[in-house]
């Protein structure tokens, strides 16, 4: 479809197509996340690997100093009487392997122990090592432990082991810097200039290399903080820690890929209540995104139209219900909205709300409620867009002869959606994540038995939440927060790709 | 056409036009009415005496403005005084949020000015990558390694405290540098270059020419920060556990409607509520251009 096509089609067929292509770039745009991730790692290897020839070549090259800091690093640089670069080097070194043989070793050693006992069959690949005296069951199921005393704990030795390889990826750093500094060094020494001295170096940190100092410390918490429990989680969605495997006390250990496959079709339970869940995740979104989207904009519209007085009263009142923050105003619904509630009590009516057990009236409950907390933002959003349409656009459609209706439907609509596409899918993949109005609502709820750990009206998040919070089944979590990230990821890249910001970014620089 | 023939259809027009906007102002005063109805609800409940969750009148049947004082101070007819309440220290909370919001909006605030200006001003070779980690890492689930940072706050020794809970919150300020990154890619570059060809360093640069002209956005990027720790249930709840005195307010709030409590409390939830809600309101109105230059991607002017 070229572009005259599309500039021919009426509104309705454009938002048809504009929805249509969503739904069909879909595939593509996963397609498109696997190259991504594939270029990535081919560039990760191609970097490497040039890294490595780079790393051959300056050996080959260097003199002494920078042959000797290939093993003592710093060597070059103090040679050439860079004392303070050097110092930090070689305390890099000394202090790296003083971390590995008094910390890393261990938890690199124990990530793959064997031998832990489950029904008198010895399993492999068990995170910790534990020495338990067995005793015989009478009844014969098996053996009990008697002794726990020296059991490891499994979740220090997997956040231990993702620490230490950090902690090894970063040495690495420095370690090839420490070369590339002795082989440069020893460049400058050669063509008869003084080596920067110790103070000229660190003023660069300010200057040149001032990158280095802003993001120094950001980069160092997110690592802790951030890096390192996400790439926890993603261990963890290879292991059994659930339930009954709960350190400390308790060894887990890998399975695999047993926990997606659980997720998918050998556990009839789990995988059952998944599809659901996705199903009504998606229907939710779809409903949630539109309504709060088309209802916004028309509200938008009556107020800014002309001839309506009290603008700003109009807006404020709206924005007021935004501003208050979402857990009171959701929590106030759920009092409202109970069975025996306000709402209920003032109609005279008796109306289960949140607690139909077929799930129909909650379902669309969440909705209408979250058409009360998102229609004033969307409202805020496109006022300001509508301010931006040329004025000059109405009054020659005017002067042509189209009524109130026409303006809308070939002007403001038009204009309005194709500024907030991207919007509209940030919005919608927003409203996959969206925790606050099912959890306070409904809390998920009305629960069923035929679901595990959840009720009709939870979405994968607040599945993912009850998971790790209720019923401690940190492996499940993992894997549905994995699958809630590749939703996501493809949908923000169909949103990358339509937004025209993403291209313009270094047009300023 | 004559000069009569035009002024009907004048007239006609403004009739028509007057009644589309008679319609208007119908729908958007029910609309009015359904939009502040459960806020002004949950202000009268707060003002109520009869402690009623789901009375059948709109208005309080009697007046008081107990359930205030009642969050910070109770009357304790035994000893004769007033005592803090225990079992809801909501003063004790209210102190926590504003102490942890004061210092993880600082240290935020540091932090998304220091990197989305090495973003957007600074040419490096690692720029791109981190640029495209900064997007990976912003797609996973917040709460889903929620468990693993507990983990390690454990390590530290800093799990269920407050300390703990603004390193969290700071730290993850790394990922936010968009808005303001689109702000600072606003600001001329030949600025910066003029400064270059006097001599600036980029350290001068970014504190002498590029914050002066940054107000706006730090002023937001502040607020947002200050706001985001009064509103956050998921981390908190699962981070403090049972740890009652370290609570927010969200959380105090939440579990003051526990089925245990919210026969007694409901009407204490509702002044709480209402207490926090008025200035995050206000601050929100204030700065409602900011947030909708945020949420459109368009940088902010300012």
């Amino acid at each position: 479809m070229n572009y005259l096509d599309y500039v021919q089609m009426t509104t309705g067929q454009r938002i048809a197509y504009r929805i249509k292509s969503f739904f069909t770039g879909i595939p593509g745009a996963l397609a498109k996340l696997v190259k991504i991730i594939a270029n990535f790692f081919v560039s990760v290897f191609g970097t490497i690997g040039r890294g490595f020839k780079n790393y051959g070549q300056r050996f080959v090259n260097g003199d002494a100093g920078t042959k000797l800091s290939y093993i003592i690093m710093g060597a070059g640089n103090l040679l050439h009487k860079q004392i303070g670069k050097g110092i930090l080097f070689l305390a890099s070194e000394v202090a790296y392997i003083f971390f590995m043989f008094g910390f890393g070793v261990r938890y690199i050693s124990e990530i793959f122990c064997n031998g832990v006992v489950v029904d008198g069959v010895v399993v492999n690949g068990v995170i910790g090592n534990e020495s338990p005296i067995y005793e015989t069951d009478p009844l014969g199921l098996g053996k009990k432990m008697i002794n726990r005393d020296t059991v490891d704990d499994s979740n220090q030795i997997l956040l231990f082991f993702v620490l230490t390889v950090l902690v090894t990826i970063a040495f690495i750093a420095i370690y090839v810097t420490n070369t590339k500094s002795a082989y440069a060094v020893q460049q400058v020494a050669q063509s008869g200039k003084a080596p920067m001295g110790t103070i000229q170096e660190l003023k660069m940190f300010l200057d040149e290399r001032f990158h280095v100092t802003l993001m120094a410390i950001p980069v160092i918490l997110l690592l802790i903080f951030t890096v390192l429990p996400i790439i926890f989680t993603i261990f963890v969605a290879f292991t059994n820690y659930d339930k009954n495997h709960q350190p400390p006390g308790n060894l887990y250990w890998w399975v695999g890929f047993s926990n997606f496959a659980d997720v998918f079709y050998t556990n009839k339970m789990k995988s059952e209540t998944f599809g659901k869940i996705l199903l009504w995740t998606i229907i939710w979104a779809f409903f949630a995104t539109f309504t709060n989207y088309i209802l916004g904009i028309v509200l938008a519209l009556m107020i800014n139209k002309k001839g309506i007085k009290f603008k700003a009263f109009w807006r404020t009142m709206f924005v007021i219900t935004a501003a208050v923050p979402q857990f009171v105003t959701l929590l106030v619904m759920r009092i409202l909205l109970d069975d025996k509630g306000a709402i209920n009590n003032m109609l005279g009516t008796n109306i289960p709300f949140l607690t139909d057990m077929s799930g129909v009236w909650p379902k669309i409950t969440v909705i209408l409620v979250n058409m009360w907390v998102g229609i004033p933002y969307t409202m805020l959003i496109s006022s300001g867009l509508l301010m931006n349409i040329p004025e000059d656009l109405y009054e020659s459609a005017r002067i042509d002869g189209a009524n109130a209706f026409q303006q809308f439907t070939k002007i403001t609509f038009p204009y309005i959606f194709f500024v907030t596409t991207p919007y509209l899918i940030t919005s919608f993949v927003g409203n996959i994540n969206n925790f606050n109005v099912i959890y306070f609502l409904t809390a998920g709820g009305p629960n069923s038995d035929s679901y595990y750990q959840a009720g009709q009206t939870d979405l994968l998040v607040t599945w993912l939440y009850k998971l790790t919070v209720n019923s401690s089944d940190f492996n499940l979590a993992a894997v549905i927060g994995l699958l809630v990230f590749v939703i996501c990821a493809a949908g923000s890249l169909i949103t990358f790709n339509m937004s025209k910001a993403s291209k313009n970014e270094e047009e300023f620089s | 056409m004559t000069n009569t023939q035009n002024a009907a259809m004048k007239s006609g027009y403004a009739a028509k036009r007057k009644a589309a906007n008679i319609v208007i102002y119908v729908i958007l005063s029910v609309m009015v009415v359904i939009w502040l109805f459960p806020i002004v609800w949950l202000v009268m409940r707060s003002f109520s005496g009869d402690n009623m969750i789901a009375p059948k009148g709109f208005f309080p049947t009697e007046w008081t403005f107990d359930n205030y004082i009642n969050l910070f101070a109770e009357w304790d007819a035994d000893a004769n005084a007033w005592v803090t309440p225990d079992v809801f220290p909501y003063g004790k909370w209210l102190l926590n949020t504003f102490i942890v919001a004061v210092c993880s909006a600082v240290i935020s605030t540091l932090i998304i000015l220091m990197i989305s200006y090495a973003f957007s001003r600074l040419r490096f070779k690692t720029r791109k990558t981190f640029l495209n980690l900064g997007l990976i890492l912003g797609m996973f689930p917040g709460f889903m390694s929620m468990a693993a940072t507990y983990n390690i706050m454990e390590i530290f020794g800093l799990k269920q405290s407050l300390v703990g809970l603004v390193i969290v919150y700071s730290a993850g300020a790394g990922l936010g540098y968009q808005v303001s990154k689109g702000f600072f890619d606003t600001i001329p570059r030949s600025l910066d270059e003029a400064a270059k060809i006097d001599g600036a360093t980029r350290n001068q640069i970014f504190w002498i020419i590029i914050l002066p002209l940054s107000k706006p956005i730090i002023v937001y990027t502040a607020l947002t920060t200050f706001l985001s720790p009064w509103a956050d249930y998921i981390f908190v709840s699962y981070f403090m556990k049972d740890n009652v005195d370290n609570y927010t307010v969200a959380v105090g709030l939440y579990n003051m409607l526990e089925p245990n409590y919210i026969a007694n409390y409901f009407t204490r939830f509702c002044a709480g509520a209402v207490l926090i809600a008025v200035p995050i309101t206000i601050l929100f109105v204030i700065m409602q251009r900011f947030y909708v230059a945020g949420v459109t991607g368009g940088a902010v002017k300012g």
